[in-house]
């Protein structure tokens, strides 16, 4: 299926991705390419077949619940753009 | 001996440790020099780190003194700037993580460093590992030691070019859908993606959870099985890491092969594989019979759905991981942001480069509403389907072999404005991260002056038997000692 310059741009709102305009016409036309070639998975019928989420039977362990990782705030926060006294700091939110 | 210090492998390198023959000093400022004169042309090392690399090697000559020195200690090695490092910058590639100074060591990093390894540098990669010629990290492409014209492959491109030019013996790279294998190929080296689980994801930055694996590329099959034992192993904080015992790979190398059943699939000598390389392939196979091993023609049948399935699953994966960059806590953000929707687009639009943006389109679309069952449920199944065939194949042979990649290294911008037909060169790989088995690449033969690869698929956790057969080759053949004619 083809993919319209419109439907990109809210593909492109839904993943949080600024793209401009003048690159939606490409981007439409890549993305369609690449859905053209994960349709051949149609040529199979695949009714009844377990999906496969992951490699092996590994199940998925769970740890005890207890305290595991020192207090790391301060290195942790380190890389970010823009914190203070422990928190990150984005544009005002409400009003 | 020190002029040509670098053409050493690994085990070399070991071995004339132990005979105090060099200090590990010696050999890590002769890889820093190494990297000096080849990287300026080649731009497979992103960041280096003298004092810190000066600083370990010293600890380990004194270490070595003191009767403490392992089969690694002292050895240099670059690590994929894939894998956070608290020395240097972590950037994956990627303007996003441009100056992201990791606050912890992934365990890969962390068990290197006990084993006594040197790290010199951080390994240049296609950004978020998303690439098969290292042309897409924002720090510029990589060239191929064996001309520098043509690329490298990746995404572990620097981490092959700056082996393939004996800047390191080593370096660790990870493989989602054969970012360690095809450009082992393309670089004329040798480099083994183990089973998933078996080496901790612990702080590799994630591209698809569950395919993404790390693994080495060194020259020879010996010095993969040396180096991948010290970064093998359970790890409580990796929820996937598997809790298998770890053979000494390296002690079953002498193994014979005599008696072995390898499956060559059909399907992979089949369209699509460029005849000079099916030509390589076929006298590697010839050798292996020549050292005792069996053939034997098997089908994969589902193997032209591996790629189309790949292609659903791995950008669902990473849309879902790459949401973490969102310019607040780590990473790239914008100039002056109007409200936060406007923080997060031009950052994640400022920060990621093409390729990883269509990725994290397609796996936002497959996974939107009303699609999930067309899109990422069908590719589960036939994921299934691919393992089940190779499941079956096991039942008859004790690995299968085929070529590595469809062709050789192709020329840089030959494929940069095809995104489906730079796909193609994990034709023959990405099986293995669909089906979570051990994959393993070594040189073969040459077609036009570039290096050939062909590759060992093995069961799971059976590291020890594809690396045994390797190994067997390289006693048997020269092509891995093979180098550039810049080394």
């Amino acid at each position: 299926m083809a993919l319209t310059p419109e439907e990109v741009r809210s593909i492109a709102h839904l993943a949080r991705v600024g793209v401009d305009d003048a690159t939606l016409t490409e981007l439409a036309t890549d993305l369609t390419t690449v859905l053209e070639l994960v349709e051949q998975m149609n040529s199979v019928d695949t009714t009844g077949v377990e999906p496969m989420a992951h490699p092996g039977a590994a199940q998925l362990r769970l740890r005890a619940d207890k305290v595991s990782e020192e207090n790391q705030r301060e290195s942790l926060q380190a890389p970010a753009p823009s914190a203070e006294a422990g928190y990150f700091l984005v544009p005002r939110v409400i009003e | 001996m020190s002029a040509d210090l670098h053409t050493l492998t690994l085990a070399q390198m070991h071995s004339a440790l132990q005979a105090g023959d060099v200090s590990s000093r010696e050999l890590v400022d002769h890889s820093l020099k190494r990297i000096e004169a080849t990287n300026p042309d080649l731009n497979a090392i992103l960041q280096v780190d003298v004092e810190g690399a000066q600083a370990s090697a010293d600890a380990a000559d004194a270490s070595r003194s003191a009767g403490n020195a392992g089969p690694l200690t002292g050895i240099p090695m670059a690590h994929k700037d894939i894998f956070c490092t608290k020395r240097l910058n972590t950037t994956c590639g990627s303007r996003m993580l441009e100056n992201f100074a990791a606050p912890y060591n992934a365990t890969v990093v962390d068990r290197l460093n006990e084993a006594g390894m040197v790290m010199v540098g951080k390994a240049n990669m296609d950004e978020f590992a998303m690439g098969s010629s290292n042309e897409n990290s924002y720090f510029g492409s990589v060239g191929n030691p064996w001309n520098k014209e043509y690329v490298p492959g990746g995404s572990s491109g620097g981490s092959a070019a700056a082996v393939a030019a004996r800047m390191v013996p080593a370096a660790t790279a990870t493989d989602t859908g054969g970012s360690i294998r095809q450009p082992a190929a393309f670089c004329g080296i040798t480099g083994i993606k183990p089973t998933y689980g078996r080496v901790s994801r612990y702080g590799m930055i994630a591209f698809a959870s569950s395919l993404d694996q790390g693994g080495v590329v060194a020259a020879t099959a010996e010095d993969c099985a040396m180096m991948l034992h010290a970064m093998s192993g359970f790890d409580e904080r990796d929820s996937t890491s598997a809790d298998v015992e770890v053979p000494n790979f390296a002690a079953g190398l002498n193994e014979s092969i005599k008696g072995l059943t390898i499956g060559l699939p059909e399907e992979y000598f089949g369209d699509g594989l460029e005849a000079a390389v099916g030509d390589a392939v076929q006298a590697g196979i010839k050798e292996l019979e020549a050292l005792g091993a069996n053939v034997k023609s098997i089908s994969l049948p589902n193997q032209h759905l591996c790629i189309p399935a790949y292609y659903v699953v791995a950008p669902a994966e990473a849309s879902s991981n790459l949401s973490r960059f969102d310019g607040v806590r780590f990473g790239h953000r914008c100039e002056d942001p109007k409200d936060l929707e406007d923080l997060y687009k031009r950052s994640r639009g400022e920060g990621f480069g093409p390729e990883v943006i269509r990725r994290i389109m397609i796996g936002t679309y497959t996974l939107s509403a009303g699609y999930y069952d067309a899109y990422y449920k069908k590719a589960q199944q036939i994921r299934r389907l691919i393992s089940d065939d190779f499941d079956k194949a096991f039942e008859s042979v004790d690995v299968v072999l085929g070529p590595t990649t469809p062709s050789p290294a192709f020329k840089r911008g030959a494929k940069t404005d095809d995104p489906v037909s730079m796909y193609l060169n994990d034709l023959y790989t990405v099986s293995a991260n669909l089906s979570g088995l051990p994959g393993l690449s070594m040189p073969c033969g040459f077609v036009n002056d570039m290096p050939v690869g062909m590759q060992l698929v093995g069961r799971a956790f059976d590291e020890s038997r594809i690396l045994a057969v390797a190994h067997q080759f390289q006693q048997a053949t020269d092509w891995h000692q093979k180098m550039p004619a810049t080394v």
